[in-house]
């Protein structure tokens, strides 16, 4: 019996197998062929450029900015949508999720419309303080949450609403003040998705392209990350394209593959 | 490699659906279809040609892929199999020649000259080339790998001006549509795109000692799908129907 049951299991259905490496290949052959491309012997020379050094310290930057800006409103914006009943939920919740739909370009030019120095809310701002966040780093900040930041909302939310009320209810029935429950209880038990929807965010703020380009322009050192310079390079010199975008895949996948293991058992 | 979607790849990746669809089809009727891909500077005028060389041509269905030539050019290198190119430069064709893709010799159709262009009205009050070095002012370029990038280089060099740069746009219309929406003071395009967007914008002359001209190229691509197609829209954009329709928009005659 146990031993049927062992040879099920160490023989999973072969359409299942071949359409499972299929799926994966979707994934490693654009990787094989970026690989196949790389100029090894040069890369340390494409990748000490000024260029490189501007567009990577500014991903970092806005990618993590972003990231602290999405913890800040995002959070709270997951606990009300997950806890809180009101009219229109749905409505709101579909909202949220709009930027995983729809193409960054278009949200980088309704982020023009708004905030632009002629835009609804930009033109007054722009009277009142001076402040012009188009083609500024501030710019490229605001573009990349606005793309990246539904990812943490979607997961803090879901393991809100996971979350068994009764751990709590009795922290609250124990004398625990509402801010004591959220600090030593809430947070806690949904600590693993917070920290994997962190990670997801800054994942994909670190990819923006479309919404900063339209949004915040392009350029090197102020405005130019490292997807832009990507862009950029790839019609003039792509050498350097193809390290920039090798720089990225390893960035991004050392990041991803050392969390994976501790945080994402959640997902 | 990255996957987000961005504005210059989903072009291309529209042109290679375009592709798709038009080869998808091509054997499920009499209908041809000619895919042109052609510089953004070029968009008002191959609209209007389209639909006339259309009207010429009944069955044939033109389908236009517009972006910055050396996006184009890296597509045709990759090999989206376009009927024609027709490029805002020489440089971008003669690198799609060099690679064996061009069928026969590139032909100059039209030439094109730079132009500042302010938002309507000209709220920053620009006179010249010399304004495009106001720190105060948002100045957009396009990027030095498209055509229109590198003209306005030589250009604002022949000018001897140092631009305060504010951006370097991905091609000449996403460059125009940001100052025309007024995000930016002034910009350099071409004289063709001050002239489809008035209203919207104003032009401002750059003195001819300092000026560029674009020489616009055009071919039939190696590779073509729909060679007679692609022939017989070529020689339309040559004949005095197609020059006429160019130079309403701007264009010179070469």
């Amino acid at each position: 019996m146990t031993g049927l049951r062992k040879r099920r299991v160490s023989r999973p259905p072969l359409v299942l197998v071949a359409l499972a490496v299929l799926g994966l290949a979707v994934f490693v052959v654009p990787l094989l062929g970026l690989l196949a491309r790389t100029p090894w012997r040069d890369l340390p020379a494409l990748l000490t450029g000024e260029i490189v050094a501007d567009a990577l310290r500014l991903s970092m930057v806005s990618s993590l900015a972003a990231t602290a800006l999405s913890a800040v409103v995002g959070v709270p914006l997951a606990w009300v949508l997950a806890r809180v009943e009101f009219p229109g939920r749905s409505i709101v919740r579909g909202l949220v999720l709009l930027p995983l739909v729809i193409p960054p370009v278009v949200g980088g030019a309704a982020l023009l419309f708004a905030l632009g120095r002629r835009g609804l809310i930009g033109e007054p701002l722009n009277q009142a303080t001076g402040l012009v966040l188009p083609f500024s780093t501030w710019g490229v900040v605001l573009a990349v949450t606005f793309v990246a930041m539904p990812f943490l909302v979607i997961t803090v939310e879901g393991a809100l609403r996971n979350l068994d009320s009764r751990y709590e209810g009795a922290a609250a029935t124990l004398g625990a003040k509402r801010w004591t429950v959220l600090r030593r209880v809430t947070f806690p038990m949904i600590a693993p998705s917070l920290v994997a929807g962190l990670v997801l965010t800054w994942a994909r703020a670190l990819g923006e392209f479309g919404a900063t380009i339209t949004f915040a322009g392009n350029l090197p050192g102020r405005t130019q990350t490292l997807p832009l310079a990507v862009f950029v390079a790839l019609e003039s010199d792509r050498d350097t394209a193809v390290a920039l975008s090798l720089l990225m895949v390893a960035i991004s996948l050392a990041v991803l593959v050392a969390l994976r293991g501790r945080w994402w058992r959640s997902l | 490699m990255i996957a987000v979607s961005e504005p210059a790849r989903a072009r291309a990746v529209v042109g290679f659906a375009a592709v798709l669809v038009v080869t998808g089809c091509a054997g499920s009727g009499n209908q041809s279809t000619v895919l042109v891909s052609a510089a953004a500077s070029l968009t008002d005028a191959f609209v209007e040609i389209e639909a006339a060389f259309e009207e010429a041509n009944p069955g044939v269905d033109v389908v236009l892929n517009l972006g910055g030539s050396s996006a184009l050019r890296e597509q045709i290198l990759g090999g989206a199999p376009a009927d024609v190119f027709a490029s805002a430069n020489p440089s971008n064709m003669a690198q799609v020649r060099e690679a064996g893709e061009v069928d026969g010799e590139p032909r100059v159709f039209i030439r094109n000259r730079l132009q500042i262009a302010v938002p309507a009205g000209n709220p920053a009050g620009v006179t010249g080339p010399a304004d495009l070095a106001r720190e105060e002012l948002l100045i957009g370029l396009c990027a030095e790998a498209v055509p229109c990038g590198e003209f306005g280089r030589q250009a604002l060099a022949n000018a001897g001006v140092s631009a305060a740069v504010d951006t370097r746009e991905p091609d000449v219309r996403a460059l125009l549509t940001k100052i025309g929406a007024g995000e930016l003071d002034a910009g350099i395009v071409y004289v063709t795109d001050v002239a489809s967007s008035v209203g919207e914008v104003d032009g401002v002359d750059i003195a001819d000692a300092d000026n560029v001209v674009a020489e616009y190229p055009i071919a039939v691509l190696t590779g073509a799908p729909n060679r007679d197609g692609a022939t017989d829209f070529v020689e339309f954009v040559l004949s005095d129907e197609g020059r006429a329709i160019l130079v309403k928009h701007g264009f010179e005659s070469p």
